[in-house]
């Protein structure tokens, strides 16, 4: 928990994410995971990455709009139905996703998720109650 | 062999031209000084009296009126008869979101009537015409006007309004529409959509008159050999009435400006100087014989260029170029006036920076419009569909601002150049 995704706004038009990359890059951040949710005209990038607090004062700096959105990354099983259970929990639980996205980092057999959901305290606790293995930052590599 | 609506006026020697607008220009300063008190202060700050006004010749005395006395003179400040002697508005888009509202006395719409007549004759109108009306009808004047013009010639007259291309195409086929009214980009449109049903075998069209927006000699052969027509010119503002301030005759060669009713100058638009005969520069008209809206010395911020050089089709009346530009920053899309500070007015209200650009094209011969603003801290969400509902909202109050559709296009912050000086907010890629 406690895992803040960085969401940036981009126009949709070529060079754009280089840009933003490169500027991450001169400056050390390590992207763990990328999103992209699109239109013709922009698009908003979401990313976790080593040290938010760093590459969002970068970001600002380098006059990108951004935000910072709390999200959840939960480890499931690295293979054929490992996430399903998940989403069918969340189904039951009548809950929507409004996004979900997975991160580069493997662990020994399990694959990183990361969620946006609503309501973050239920989704905790529906977690657990389905036994629901929750990331925490160190695991993942965030300062 | 030419036809006039009005003969003994349309050809009336320039002596008797110059009578009629002395006569009527010293009974309107009268009428003006009488009843509307906004112009009588004018007038009176310049140490001015109706007796100073004895003629044509006097007229440079007198003060401008522009967009902004309008504006602050919104509703009846510049009102000329009792309203109970009023029977029509028509209104057009001003600056910064106020309208223009330009009220009429019958008195007035009959004029405004006769003037469309005799633009609708000077294209080869009789009363053997179906004419079908495709400008917009209600608050807008083109639909009207040509609507009344064409009542009086005695045509049978189809009020379209504008749009609905399949219903026009069916009309214009099925009753054998001789000549259209519509503006230029419609005209050209109905013209590619013909082709496109293979109609033009079954297209009576002769003329067409067309105007409310700017067209080049380029778009007028197109025109002609799309529809099989000859395509003539007509100008007006609301403010003076609506179209028929002045139309093209055969010669196609600039409008015959109705010299009876508008009195035209020419002015330097920097210093108001009155400029010769043959100077590029802003027009400006004088009602001589509107009741309700009496505009005197009405500043359009078109430039053209005035003519009094004899015209083959024996009309004595001056002739006006195209307007070859503007002296504000008023654009006309699709025939509607458009001012950047109107958007400037809807992004502030929105919250979004005031920082956009405005990118006016012509594609297929319709004008498209396209607002650039930057997307600020305030409006961004983590949510696309969030932005999105805030884009839907701007879309509609630009909408609800200009009355006509604007494509909303979300930049990077800081992305909208911000040159030295002055600020480059309109970009008009239409070659006209």
């Amino acid at each position: 928990m406690n895992i803040h995704q960085i969401s940036i706004f981009l126009e949709n038009r070529a060079g754009q994410l280089a840009q933003v990359t490169r500027v991450l890059a001169d400056h050390g951040i390590d992207m763990r995971a990328i999103s992209i949710a699109e239109t013709s005209d922009y698009g908003v990038l979401r990313m976790i990455v080593d040290d938010a607090e760093k590459a969002t004062a970068i970001l600002l700096e380098n006059g990108y709009i951004l935000s910072m959105t709390p999200v959840t990354v939960i480890a499931v099983p690295d293979q054929a139905g490992g996430l399903a259970p998940v989403l069918e929990a969340l189904a039951e639980g009548n809950m929507d996703v409004e996004y979900m996205y997975s991160l580069f980092t493997h662990k020994e057999g399990m694959a990183y998720m990361v969620f946006r959901i609503a309501d973050e305290e239920k989704f905790a606790e529906l977690l657990a109650a389905h036994g629901v293995i929750l990331a925490d930052k160190e695991e993942l590599g965030l300062k | 062999m030419p036809n006039y609506y009005q003969p003994e006026i349309e050809t009336a020697s320039r002596e008797q031209i110059l009578a009629w607008q002395n006569e009527r220009l010293v009974k309107q300063v009268q009428h003006v000084w009488d009843n509307v008190p906004y112009y009588r202060a004018k007038m009176e700050e310049r140490g001015l009296t109706p007796a100073d006004i004895q003629s044509v010749e006097d007229l440079h005395k007198l003060p401008f009126l522009t967009k902004a006395d309008l504006r602050d003179a919104y509703p009846y400040g510049l009102l000329g008869k009792p309203l109970s002697e009023c029977v029509r508005i028509q209104s057009t888009s001003g600056t910064t979101g106020r309208r223009v509202v330009a009220f009429y006395t019958q008195h007035d719409i009959d004029l405004w009537e006769d003037c469309c007549a005799r633009a609708i004759v000077a294209a080869g109108g009789t009363k053997e015409d179906v004419v079908q009306v495709a400008y917009g009808y209600g608050l807008f004047t083109g639909g009207p006007g040509l609507n009344g013009g064409s009542h009086r010639v005695g045509c049978l007259t189809l009020p379209m309004s504008s749009g609905n291309t399949e219903r026009q195409l069916q009309f214009m086929t099925d009753l054998e529409t001789t000549i259209l009214c519509c503006t230029p980009s419609y005209a050209a449109y109905l013209g590619e959509s013909i082709a496109e049903a293979g109609l033009r075998d079954k297209i009576k069209l002769k003329a067409g008159i067309f105007g409310a927006e700017a067209w080049s000699e380029e778009m007028r052969r197109d025109i002609e050999q799309s529809l099989g027509i000859k395509a003539y010119d007509i100008y007006g503002l609301t403010e003076t009435s609506g179209p028929g301030v002045a139309y093209e005759c055969s010669e196609q060669s600039g409008m015959h400006i109705n010299e009876d009713h508008f009195l035209a100058e020419i002015i330097d638009p920097d210093t108001g100087e009155v400029l010769p005969e043959g100077s590029k520069g802003e027009l400006v008209f004088t009602a001589l014989t509107k009741e309700a809206f009496p505009l005197l010395r009405y500043r359009t911020r078109d430039i053209c260029v005035l003519t009094r050089k004899p015209c083959s089709c024996g009309r004595t009346h001056v002739k006006m170029s195209k307007p070859m530009g503007r002296s504000d920053d008023m654009l006309i899309i699709k025939g509607v006036n458009v001012f950047p500070s109107q958007i400037e007015t809807v992004l502030l209200e929105q919250g979004y920076p005031a920082n956009y650009q405005i990118i006016v094209d012509r594609v297929n011969h319709s004008d498209t419009l396209e607002v650039m603003v930057e997307m600020s801290p305030e409006k961004f969400s983590d949510s696309l569909a969030d932005i999105h509902e805030e884009e839907k909202k701007l879309v509609a109050a630009l909408k609800t601002m200009l009355g006509i559709y604007a494509k909303v296009r979300i930049v990077s912050p800081k992305s909208i150049t911000r040159s030295e000086g002055k600020a480059v907010r309109i970009i008009d890629k239409r070659k006209i």
